[in-house]
């Protein structure tokens, strides 16, 4: 397992790393360099890949515990079981067919989100954090389904990741008619 | 003076080159973010590069730190499953 913590600071993920004590790898991207590689667009997401170095599921939506189910509606046991079995060798992931099928590919709009958001961290890591919004706020406009860019820069716009500005984008988005997370189908 | 971010990295240039490198990699269809006031530009990678490579079903490479500073990088895990986890405090 390895765990990629898409945050401001190695301050802002540090107390749940030294709570959890892994002893896999738990990195730290502040510039979302993995969620640029791999088209992730909230969190959590994760991947499968082989020995090979194959992703042989895509980007998919789980937990590891129940702790947000009431609000997630998402069950951890499902994962888990597949998660185990497939580590076991007792069951194969999916095929590579279906693999590519349920992939979700980046356009050119998301990728130029992309580096609005990156000319925002960087504007934001070096001081100059009323410039960062503006092309914190642009990618959000440009890539409003993508959660890394419009809730991860709330801690670098002072924001509440919590509070009531992402409880209305939140409301907004959902009563919309669009999915907060969007699991795969199986 | 002018800050180009070029595949992560930032360098400085003068004014006029910035200018003509962030409109070089425009022309070449890369996503360019540009603040001109902080006079700072971002080079993107196009969404051709990203799906292609994702289409390939090759898992991305990526080098990153742990909390005391270590780079990890995920193809030092080939032999291995792995489990790729993003998440945040957010």
């Amino acid at each position: 397992m390895i765990t990629v913590a898409l945050d401001r600071s190695d301050d802002d993920a540090r107390p749940w790393i030294e709570t959890a004590k892994p002893t896999h790898p738990s990195l730290i991207d502040t510039r979302h360099v993995l969620a640029d590689l791999y088209n992730i667009v909230n969190v959590p997401t994760i991947l499968w890949i082989d020995e090979a170095g194959r992703m042989v599921r895509p980007n998919d939506v789980a937990f590891g515990t129940d702790t947000f189910k009431h609000i997630t509606g998402l069950e951890a046991a499902r994962h888990l079981a597949a998660l185990r079995a497939w580590v076991r060798g007792e069951a194969a992931a999916l095929p590579e067919a279906r693999v590519r099928a349920l992939q979700s590919l980046p356009t050119e709009t998301d990728q130029q989100a992309r580096a609005e958001f990156g000319l925002g961290e960087w504007l934001s890591a070096n001081g100059r954090s009323e410039a960062a919004a503006r092309h914190f706020t642009r990618a959000g406009e440009l890539a409003p389904h993508d959660f890394t860019i419009r809730r991860g820069t709330m801690p670098m716009r002072g924001v509440d990741p919590m509070g009531p500005e992402f409880r209305t984008m939140l409301g907004e988005w959902v009563k919309a008619g669009n999915p907060y997370y969007r699991p795969l189908p199986e | 003076m002018f800050t180009i971010i070029d595949n992560g990295r930032a360098s400085q240039v003068d004014e006029p080159a910035g200018t003509e490198l962030a409109k070089r990699a425009e022309a070449a269809g890369r996503p360019v973010a540009i603040d001109p006031a902080e006079r700072v530009a971002y080079l993107g990678v196009t969404a051709s590069d990203r799906a292609g490579a994702l289409s390939s079903l090759e898992a991305p490479d990526f080098t990153l730190p742990d909390l005391d500073g270590r780079l990890h990088s995920l193809s030092h895990h080939r032999g291995r499953k792995v489990l790729l986890v993003a998440y945040a405090s957010w």
